[in-house]
């Protein structure tokens, strides 16, 4: 009793799903609903929050986050869209091309690493793509409780834009779509300015518009305190690279097309997770010793650590060398 | 399990009393014979039976009597629950959590009926029974965290979690440590815990924050803090301190023992799924000297963890001055045998007091 | 003017800086006494900032010594007046109009700048995207935490609480919702043992 204990086990707890349907969007994005498989409801979640969907792919478990959709309150089921990615390292296409009304799954209990600032006098909403899931379920929240809010989304083209057509029906003039196709593109220095004091910006999208949105939010003088982001690192792949895991006694070879937490899991010694996408912090790990380089992809550790050669966030950072001796 | 509410103060008379249940599943802080800071966190997932960590909100002799003194500290000053406008949703959540475990662990004192959003809550303790619409404010006699806290032992504090950062954005404080609801609402972590010596430069707050930022929902955490407290007075608070403080320098060496209290906190933390924020209940636990001392183990343990700590301590939980005489009562519980590790009583097993 | 500089504290105690420009966007500057000059310096370093400046000043003790530098400045708008009191209205005013992106710089007494942060707070900027810049008075707002009462220009340690009349200890914690730092009563385990006042910081 009464020592120092870890957050136990990995990540958050799990719950046992049953897909209740598929639904393909366009070409390129399906939505999955679950259930539990117990008959129970869900736990209720915030807008913005996220779950962990465990796939068991052959003998390899893939484990990727996704936003939550659905509006928190209807716990009856979780829905998540999922944009297949045909150069990624296959969790998409498993959920594409094998996943199917019936299979049971196993989805994290909500994360909620992007919420919305509810102090907020207005909520401006800026998504990119798939980028657009976060925010359908802070909509949907806000819609609730009378929250002001607009939101300005750009998607390949008509066909592509999951959920604008439904969303411009729901919410009419709330709801600004802009399709690349047609040369539309948010005049976001405009939007930036005109917003009223209490106003707090949200991006999600691909790295090159969140960069670019927080870099004019910056230009046009916005407290770095009212601009949220989140973009999900999928893990990228990279030449495969050897590991020694000191406490557990293991060396264990990174593959080409997995991350350095899956290796580890693979190998049977747990560690902690909860966003896999480098922004948690729950997986940081120390670095016992090391000849190379380290590949730091993550948004959670400082510059200075992650120069110091003292950390590495398994989840999404890789190492190029020939010793890598982690504490774990 | 039946609980036999006490009849009994925490003022005046301070009638407040253990009985031989209560002492023995009293959560006595000290692991070993020493204390310094630590995170010290565990996950808050049940305990022994019958201890004070089996159910999510422990319910136990002192209930009633707690609530009827938290009613008077509230009547004498409103400003002990404040709620930022921002919180009210994080309100709903605790109430919704604590309703659903008292409810469930509880069944013979609490029951939750639930209809869509028409709620009906029967308190039975506290002969409450209102049926009111979850989320709508105006069906209740106060704001959401207010109405479950007057029915629920311990401080609340609500944080709110935004930029990688917990704000004490909302709060029920009434038997607090000394500190003040009021001054300290709106601050962040780091701001509201400012003025505890030692811990920051240890790093303990980094490291705790970085822990409580990623508790999730359902898997709560617990820790447990402790003072001292001359009389077993709940409202140890800054606003009354001038009525109060006094009351340290009335020990004696034929008093103490049953004037000097040792205060336990179990502090727990939730996530609350609707708002994203962290709830942080502080149970408050006291005990007399003199029912520690029962206990051979913890007579032992106390009269060096007491002689032991350094002063920076002594002096910020407040009995610096008054230490000399809890060693001189102490050390006649203190034969010099070595002690078991761990928390736990061990009646059974551990020797009795030898000739000191 | 030589700047004070405040003894290293703990983590609630608030820090000053200089202030500096940033983009060229609306400002809004408020500032006591001794305060003029760090609007002059940061008018001065940055020369967009005066044409688009709001400059609300409340002269004090230093009467006209600095209102002519600052009309110099020939500022988009400047309002010289008698007391944070009477300039409130119009700041809370100003606030309900702008726009985000809308720079906040607050300069001179701890006093002035707490209390023009209460407004700006809860117009929405975060308090993190606001800058500071202490001058003059190094005297102290303090909160009675027994009466709530709040005593302006203290600038001794201990004090007696203009409202309840206890001696009161000056505590550096300190909170930015009410601006002041808190007093405690210093005799509450002894009572009429008061030490003799000292100036703060001496």
């Amino acid at each position: 009793m009464n020592t120092t204990t870890k957050p136990s086990g990995s990540g958050a707890q799990k719950m046992d799903v049953i897909v209740e349907a598929v639904t393909p969007l366009n070409d390129l994005v399906t939505r999955f609903d679950f259930k539990r498989a117990n008959g129970e409801d869900f736990p209720t979640f915030s807008g913005g929050a996220h779950t962990v969907i465990e796939m068991q792919d052959g003998d390899r478990v893939r484990l990727n986050p996704y936003s939550l959709m659905s509006d928190p309150v209807q716990t009856a089921s979780y829905s998540i869209s999922v944009r297949r990615d045909d150069e990624g390292r296959g969790g998409s296409l498993f959920m594409h091309n094998h996943v199917k009304v019936g299979d049971r799954m196993r989805l994290s209990t909500p994360v909620n690493l992007f919420c919305l600032d509810l102090r907020a006098k207005k909520h401006i909403f800026v998504a990119g793509g798939i980028g657009i899931t976060p925010f359908l379920g802070m909509i949907a929240q806000l819609e609730r409780t009378q929250g002001r809010w607009e939101l300005h989304y750009s998607g390949r083209s008509r066909a592509l834009a999951s959920y604008a057509e439904q969303l411009t029906r729901q919410h009419g003039s709330k709801v600004h779509i802009y399709f690349d196709d047609q040369s539309q593109t948010i005049d976001i220095d405009g939007l930036l300015s005109g917003q009223p004091l209490g106003s707090h910006l949200y991006v999600c999208g691909p790295a090159g518009m969140i960069s670019w949105v927080l870099g004019r939010a910056a230009d046009s003088a916005w407290p770095s305190d009212s601009v949220h982001s989140e973009e999900f690192l999928a893990p990228q792949s990279g030449e495969p690279f050897q590991v020694r895991l000191c406490q557990s006694d293991k060396t264990i070879e990174v593959g080409a097309h997995e991350s350095l937490l899956e290796a580890i899991e693979r190998a049977g010694v747990a560690a902690p997770y909860l966003c896999r996408g480098g922004a948690c912090g729950q997986c940081e790990t120390t670095v016992l010793e090391y000849d190379g380089e380290f590949q730091h992809r993550d948004h959670w550790l400082e510059d200075a650590e992650h120069a110091s050669g003292k950390k590495i966030m398994p989840c999404v950072s890789r190492f190029v060398g020939k010793t890598l001796v982690l504490d774990r | 399990m039946s609980i036999q509410f006490n009849k009994e103060t925490f003022r005046d008379d301070y009638s407040f009393h253990n009985s031989e249940r209560a002492i023995k599943r009293f959560p006595f802080p000290f692991h070993e014979d020493s204390y310094m800071y630590a995170v010290n966190m565990e996950q808050h997932q049940g305990g022994p039976k019958d201890s004070v960590y089996e159910m999510r909100f422990d319910v136990d002799e002192h209930y009633v009597a707690e609530m009827q003194d938290r009613a008077q500290v509230l009547a004498d000053d409103p400003l002990r629950c404040q709620s930022l406008p921002h919180m009210t949703l994080a309100g709903w959540d605790l109430l919704e959590l604590i309703m659903v475990s008292k409810s469930e662990d509880y069944p013979e004192f609490f029951e939750l009926q639930r209809d869509g959003l028409y709620w009906r809550w029967i308190n039975k303790p506290l002969g409450i029974d209102d049926s009111f619409t979850f989320l709508d404010e105006s069906t209740l006699p106060y704001g959401p965290m207010e109405y479950i806290c007057r029915q629920t032992q311990g401080d609340f504090c609500v944080l709110d979690q935004r930029d990688e950062m917990l704000w004490m954005d909302a709060g029920m404080v009434t038997t607090q440590a000394d500190w003040s609801l009021d001054f300290d609402i709106g601050m962040n972590f780091f701001e509201w815990h400012a003025p505890v010596p030692l811990a920051h430069e240890m790093g303990i707050f980094k490291r705790a924050l970085k822990f409580l930022l990623n508790i999730q929902q359902g898997t709560p955490a617990r820790r447990l803090n402790w003072t001292m407290t001359v009389n077993p007075l709940l409202d140890t608070s800054p606003e009354n301190y001038h009525k109060w403080g006094i009351q340290k320098t009335s020990l004696t060496p034929e008093n103490i023992g049953g004037k000097q209290f040792l205060r336990v906190e179990l502090q727990t933390f939730f996530r609350l799924p609707r708002s994203n924020a962290l709830v942080f209940p502080i149970r408050c636990y006291l005990i007399a000297f003199e029912d520690i001392v029962s206990v051979p183990k913890w007579g032992r343990r106390l009269h060096r963890v007491i002689r032991d700590l350094p002063v920076e301590l002594a002096t910020y939980k407040g009995f610096i001055d008054n230490r000399p005489m809890m060693l001189d009562y102490l050390s006649e519980y203190d034969d010099g045998l070595p002690t078991s590790p761990g928390v736990w009583p061990e009646l059974d097993t551990e020797p009795s007091l030898q000739a000191v | 003017m030589s700047k004070f500089q405040f003894p290293e504290s703990i983590k609630s105690r608030p820090v000053y800086g200089t202030l500096e420009p940033r983009g060229d966007v609306a400002y809004l500057l408020v500032a006591d006494a001794e305060g003029a000059e760090a609007i002059y310096d940061l008018a001065t370093a940055g020369a967009h900032v005066a044409r688009n400046a709001h400059i609300i000043y409340l002269p004090n003790e230093t009467g006209d010594k600095y209102t002519g530098m600052l009309q110099a400045l020939n500022p988009a708008q400047l309002y010289i007046g008698p007391s944070y009191e009477a300039a409130l209205s119009r700041i809370q005013r100003v606030l309900s109009n702008a726009r985000m992106g809308l720079q906040v710089c607050l300069s001179g007494t701890e006093g002035l700048m707490g209390k023009a942060l209460i407004e700006v707070s809860a117009a929405g900027i975060p308090h993190s995207a606001v800058q500071f810049e202490h001058s003059g008075s190094v005297a102290r707002r303090m909160q009675c935490v027994h009466c709530k009462g709040i005593t302006e220009n203290v600038s001794t340690d201990p004090f007696v609480c203009s409202h309840c009349g206890l001696n009161l200890f000056v505590r550096d914690h300190y909170s930015r919702r009410l601006a002041a730092f808190q007093g405690v009563c210093i005799d509450a385990e002894d009572p009429g043992n008061v030490p003799d006042p000292v100036e703060l910081y001496s």
